[in-house]
């Protein structure tokens, strides 16, 4: 695949695995045992086989009428907030559990910002019965309250990360601190696209089912498998790239990824990386990421957890670097808007992080035959405490 | 030869390094604390040079790191208090920091400077040996400036080769797999550890950190390698006032 990692875990000039030698023989191993288990039939028959019955997969591509109306295009949303557990989120951690258990890990460790991805985990370690510890910064955990007790309710233990701006950012820290910490039968489930090789790359193949399944669903409605334009939120960047994945080599189909802009891209409240930041490190992978002129991480902003996160993942780097895909961003209020639009229009409340891909098709002008897919990441149930103290219900 | 090869040249055990946290408690106290160190009969410093996500770093060492960033450490501010660092200070001084600080100031620049403030070492957590081979030892070659790496209970054989291959001052053994600033715990298979790398031979010595907080760890240590440092428990030390003048109190307490 062109725009695919390389041997030594970069995509053009970012990647890697910049970690401390305390982290090497976890990543080594993964490496190493990533692809092979993968690709193994059984390991595929029992993915595949979740995906189907637990997760409920296919998850459909929807022609959003009114939304087409409105915007004067096709408009197709690719339901992943109809996932088991209402995120895109479960499609990895199915598929990094079964690899743990395939390697003999014993214990699971994960960390999340909105809780999405929190969840997503307790569920799989509930699954297998597997002890499952979260990490959740202490600013997500009141903002997102509701998936803190789902994650209880599944049995996982979430452990607030008090340092820095106590979010995401903090809650990866805490989480690589207790992976050093237990070296042999731990394994992370990182919930995006980041970290160091082959965590982008393992992450990534795990969601490119978003855009393998919505290819063939095109075609089906359309009677093509490329859109025009494909729209996904970015924060770390799982579910933009999958949602890209398969798309990536038709250079006919624009890529268009949205970031948050918090209170505005030059307001000092943001979390809009492209835009604010440059290259540097961060959790393992060289990457473009906000930070100070002397190198120190820049605590982000956005109204969305899912979102405020310094970084983006290395191949999304990558692809803004060589312009495959183009980044932009959008404000709280354009997706506090926008997620109420769409909840008025076709019935789904999306989450907040969604919400800012549906804000684009604002600033996006397009032709009466133009097929449009949006990828709608998660549900807002999560987010109704935000948007009704924005809304005033 | 750099400070480093003549001390282990010159001195053969019970080596004691202390790490603390530039810009921790205080401003402009670098040199100063350095000087005391000496004079209390530390053999050799590591100067931490602050980030804001130190992954490595356990609670003790990671508020020291936010503490100095508050008080406006950074790299030029470093390299300002070094300044007078080979008048008041003979003994061989590492820099230990993580590498996106160290990459935004400039690699080649961050050596050169290194150097020219008396610095004989560096200690890159993340720095990965990959990268280090591929694009930056020319730097630090060039230099002069030796590259430490790590050695965990978890690294292969084969690797520590690698390592020691790489390395031309010494190794740094942690004393398990784990963050900074947690005790150490001797248990057989740590031991065997130990043993499986002293009897590698390798050519450079090895240094066991991570963990050591008392003359007890500090002995301990001493019967498998060459020297220790303590990290965490100094720091922690810097919180109480005079710390100045208890430096030789401190140094007391662990060397015995």
């Amino acid at each position: 695949m062109k725009y695919g990692v390389n041997e030594q875990g970069y995509y053009g000039d970012f990647g890697g695995a910049y970690i401390p030698e305390m982290l090497y023989p976890n990543v080594e191993e993964l490496r190493q045992q990533y692809a092979k288990v993968i690709n193994d039939p059984d390991f595929k028959a029992e993915y595949d086989g979740l995906l189907r019955d637990y997760v409920g997969r296919p998850s459909p591509l929807y022609h959003a009428k009114r939304y087409s109306e409105k915007y004067g295009a096709n408009l197709f949303f690719k339901r992943e907030d109809l996932n088991h557990t209402g995120s895109h989120k479960i499609n990895n951690a199915i598929g990094q559990i079964l690899l743990a258990i395939r390697l003999g890990k014993k214990r699971i460790i994960a960390e999340t910002g909105a809780g999405q991805h929190g969840v997503a985990t307790a569920t799989v370690c509930a699954l297998k019965g597997i002890e499952c510890v979260v990490y959740m910064g202490e600013v997500d955990m009141e903002r997102q309250a509701p998936n803190v007790s789902r994650m209880k309710m599944l049995g996982a233990k979430v452990i607030p990360a008090t340092s820095g701006s106590k979010t995401l950012k903090d809650a990866t820290n805490e989480a690589m601190r207790d992976w050093i910490n237990n070296p042999v039968d731990t394994h992370y489930i990182i919930g995006s696209v980041v970290g160091p090789y082959p965590y982008p790359d393992m992450v990534a193949q795990f969601q490119s089912v978003i855009s393998f399944e919505t290819r063939k669903q095109l075609l089906q409605k359309t009677g093509s498998e490329l859109p025009q334009y494909v729209l996904a939120c970015v924060g770390g960047g799982s579910n933009a790239m999958g949602m890209f994945y398969h798309f990536l080599d038709d250079q006919a189909v624009n890529l268009i990824a949205v970031e948050a802009a918090g209170q505005g891209v030059n307001s000092g409240h943001s979390a809009a990386t492209t835009f604010l930041g440059r290259e540097g490190v961060l959790h393992g992978s060289r990457t473009i990421l906000m930070q100070t002129e002397d190198g120190q991480v820049v605590e982000p902003y956005s109204i969305s957890a899912g979102l405020d996160y310094p970084g983006i993942g290395p191949q999304h780097a990558h692809l803004y670097k060589i312009k495959r895909a183009q980044y932009v961003s959008i404000t709280d209020d354009e997706a506090l808007q926008a997620g109420l639009l769409c909840s008025q229009l076709e019935g789904i409340i999306p989450a907040i992080e969604t919400a800012h891909a549906l804000a684009y098709l604002e600033k996006m002008t397009f032709k009466a035959d133009d097929n449009v897919v949006i990828c709608i990441s998660g549900r807002g149930d999560k987010d109704l405490s935000t948007y009704i103290k924005y809304f005033n219900f | 030869m750099n400070r480093l090869n003549k001390l282990f040249e010159s001195k053969k055990d019970n080596l004691l390094s202390i790490y603390f946290t530039a810009g921790y408690p205080e401003l402009n106290t670098t040199v100063a604390i350095a000087e005391a160190l000496e004079k209390a009969g530390v053999d050799f410093l590591e100067i931490g040079f602050p980030y804001s996500d130190p992954v490595a770093d356990g609670p003790t060492i990671q508020h020291s790191s936010e503490r100095a960033l508050e008080n406006g450490m950074n790299l030029n501010q470093l390299f300002e208090e070094l300044k007078d660092l080979r008048e008041r200070v003979s003994i061989p001084v590492l820099l230990m920091g993580y590498f996106n600080p160290m990459l935004q100031y400039g690699i080649e620049r961050f050596c050169k400077k290194a150097v020219e403030a008396g610095v004989d070492g560096v200690i890159v957590p993340d720095l990965p040996m990959y990268e280090y081979e591929t694009l930056y030892s020319r730097y630090f070659i060039d230099n002069g400036l030796s590259n430490i790496f790590l050695v965990t209970p978890q690294t292969s054989q084969e690797r520590v080769r690698r390592i020691d291959s790489l390395s031309n001052s010494f190794i740094y053994l942690l004393s398990s797999s784990s963050i900074t600033g947690k005790n150490l715990q001797l248990s057989n298979a740590i031991e065997d550890y130990y043993k499986r790398i002293k009897a590698m031979q390798l050519k450079n010595p090895a240094i066991i950190g991570f963990g050591i907080s008392s003359n007890e760890t500090f002995k301990k240590a001493c019967e498998y390698a060459r020297g220790a440092i303590v990290g965490s428990a100094f720091v922690k030390f810097l919180e109480q006032d005079n710390y100045l003048e208890r430096i030789p109190e401190f140094i007391k307490s662990i060397k015995n």
